[in-house]
């Protein structure tokens, strides 16, 4: 077996799954919340997207250094993904609070097109150029064949960003009131949390998490269009399902066994069929465990 | 201190309660008992806004509160305890305890309050690592109660602490409930399906069908009351 491919292979599925992770959160979170599969989060993923190539294409105009744009283009994706992921919520899910939870699902279905055409229109249906918005450093140069310095980038954010999401969650006022929610929302309620701005949180937060993912794996591709929030919104899905919906360290669990899964499939099989391996993969793993690798089973539900 | 005032609530289209009219006095037990399905919850979710009456006044120390969303509510002191006790599942004994305290500031008095707590259930001081799912019923309803405490209630509903308790238990969580009544001086509201024991340690009493209230007088006429009796004492 040759190490280094193998070496090659691992790194890349690390890459996929740190950007699935980032993506998945939002799923999770929500649906923790709320019970929500929120369809329209692959949107806000997009428009994060977006957001980073305006904001890049300016400032590199302007003549900003590339370490500069990188920051601010995803400052700037994160603020303005978590504006729509806040808005969305308060017109399209919470006038349905009360509701069967299939009008929510539908609004989410109608919102997620919605915001799909809405960018077709305003933008372009073209694929557009991203730029490489991490720099290639000169001393890492001899390894950049093993793991490129972008790929080490979206690694080491999203280990900072999951830590700061785990401590946030553990030790915080917001984050005791989330997961108080999560278990029991009446009874939070009951306790004095202001259960609305629980679940305006959790939109930004996971809005902001696929945002950051956005511009990082955009950058590292190198194009976007107006529907790439539907594929890589199912697969990070597919993540949180795989790790158990509704728990947080079950969609990074998820997310880079999916990667990993992809990545070794294709470079040992065929990448022929990528996607496909994503939802076998899928399948098996919830015939054994139907709840997910880290999912609660609903009989231990109170 | 707390009166309601004409209140109707609905779920969607069915109508729970139908002009309830009540007063609870700073420093009482007050209990309110009747049968299944006959509208005791749907009184306590009222008043605590989580299904808000359509029509009618609540009024809370001379301020209506009807319209106030819940965490307003409870951040005024009105404190439930609800049906099934509603641990959280998933955090401990001790995050339990802290969630009860979620809108208070003061960390001094809230560890004082903790050490209250722990002096009064010593099994909770040895769970409290533990995750509040896997207490038994008892220990969770000395929880749940303990969990209101926490927030330093003024005015603490309690919905069916007697459900699906063993005897010995039943009249342990009644006497701490008379001891938080004597000695903080919380005003309760007391919704019971058994009579007998909350008619024992209440003040007055309300007798509720079918989303009306029927009857209302001192516990002790209560007891003494035949249809109260055979209706609700089986005697």
């Amino acid at each position: 077996m040759d190490l280094q491919y193998f070496a090659e292979l691992f790194l890349g599925g690390l890459t996929r799954g740190s950007i699935y992770a980032l993506i998945a959160l939002g799923y999770t979170m929500v649906y923790g919340i709320i019970e929500l599969i929120n369809f329209a989060h692959g949107e806000i993923y997009m428009i994060g997207a977006f957001t980073g190539l305006i904001v890049a294409t300016v400032l590199t105009f302007a003549g900003f250094p590339t370490l500069a744009v990188l920051v601010i283009a995803s400052v700037a994706a994160v603020v303005y993904s978590s504006c729509y992921g806040f808005t969305m919520e308060k017109i399209a899910y919470k006038p349905l609070r009360g509701a069967p939870r299939l009008s929510a699902l539908i609004s989410a279905i109608g919102m997620s097109l919605f915001l799909q055409n809405y960018v077709l229109l305003a933008q372009t249906s073209d694929f557009l150029p991203f730029p490489s918005l991490v720099p290639d450093l000169a001393f890492w140069e001899p390894y950049a064949h093993i793991i490129s310095s972008q790929e080490i980038v979206i690694i080491t954010v999203t280990a900072v960003v999951m830590v700061l999401l785990n401590l946030l969650i553990k030790f915080t006022r917001m984050g005791k009131a989330m997961r108080a929610t999560s278990q029991d929302r009446e009874m939070a309620m009951l306790t004095g949390v202001d259960v609305n701005r629980v679940i305006s949180m959790t939109f930004v937060i996971g809005s902001a998490t696929a945002a950051l993912g956005a511009v990082l794996i955009a950058s590292h591709i190198g194009q976007i269009n107006f529907y790439i929030g539907f594929i890589a919104g199912i697969k990070a899905f597919v993540a949180a399902v795989l790790g158990g919906i509704g728990s947080v360290p079950g969609a990074v669990v998820g997310a880079l066994v999916l990667g990993w899964t992809e990545s070794f499939f294709t470079g040992y099989i065929s990448s022929d069929y990528e996607d496909v391996f994503a939802f076998i993969f899928l399948v098996v793993i919830l015939i054994f465990k139907p709840s997910g690798i880290l999912g609660r089973s609903e009989t231990q539900k109170v | 201190m707390l009166k309601i005032d004409d209140i109707n609530t609905y779920y969607g289209n069915i109508q729970a309660l139908k002009g309830i009219s009540l007063e609870i006095g700073a420093g009482e037990i007050i209990c309110l008992i009747g049968a299944n399905g006959a509208g005791k919850s749907t009184t306590l979710m009222s008043i605590c806004g989580v299904v808000p009456p359509r029509t009618g006044r609540i009024v809370f120390e001379d301020r209506e509160i009807q319209n106030l969303p819940t965490n307003r509510i409870v951040e005024l002191g009105i404190v439930q305890v609800p049906e099934g006790r509603r641990i959280f599942p998933y955090l401990t004994v001790a995050e339990n305890l802290d969630m009860g305290a979620f809108l208070r500031k003061d960390k001094a008095a809230i560890a004082r309050d903790l050490d209250y707590i722990y002096d009064l259930f010593p099994i909770l001081a040895k769970r409290r690592h533990q995750a509040g799912g896997t207490l038994s019923g008892g220990e969770q309803q000395m929880l749940a109660i303990s969990r209101a405490l926490m927030a330093r209630p003024r005015l603490l509903l309690l919905d069916e602490p007697s459900l699906g308790l063993a005897p010995l238990v039943v009249k342990q969580i009644f006497e701490i409930i008379g001891k938080i009544n004597r000695e903080n001086n919380t005003t309760i509201f007391l919704v019971e399906q058994n009579a007998n024991l909350a008619l024992q340690i209440a003040h007055r009493g309300y007798v509720m069908e079918t989303g009306r209230i029927t009857l209302t007088d001192t516990a002790a006429n209560l007891l003494a009351n035949e249809d109260v009796k055979k209706a609700y004492l089986g005697i």
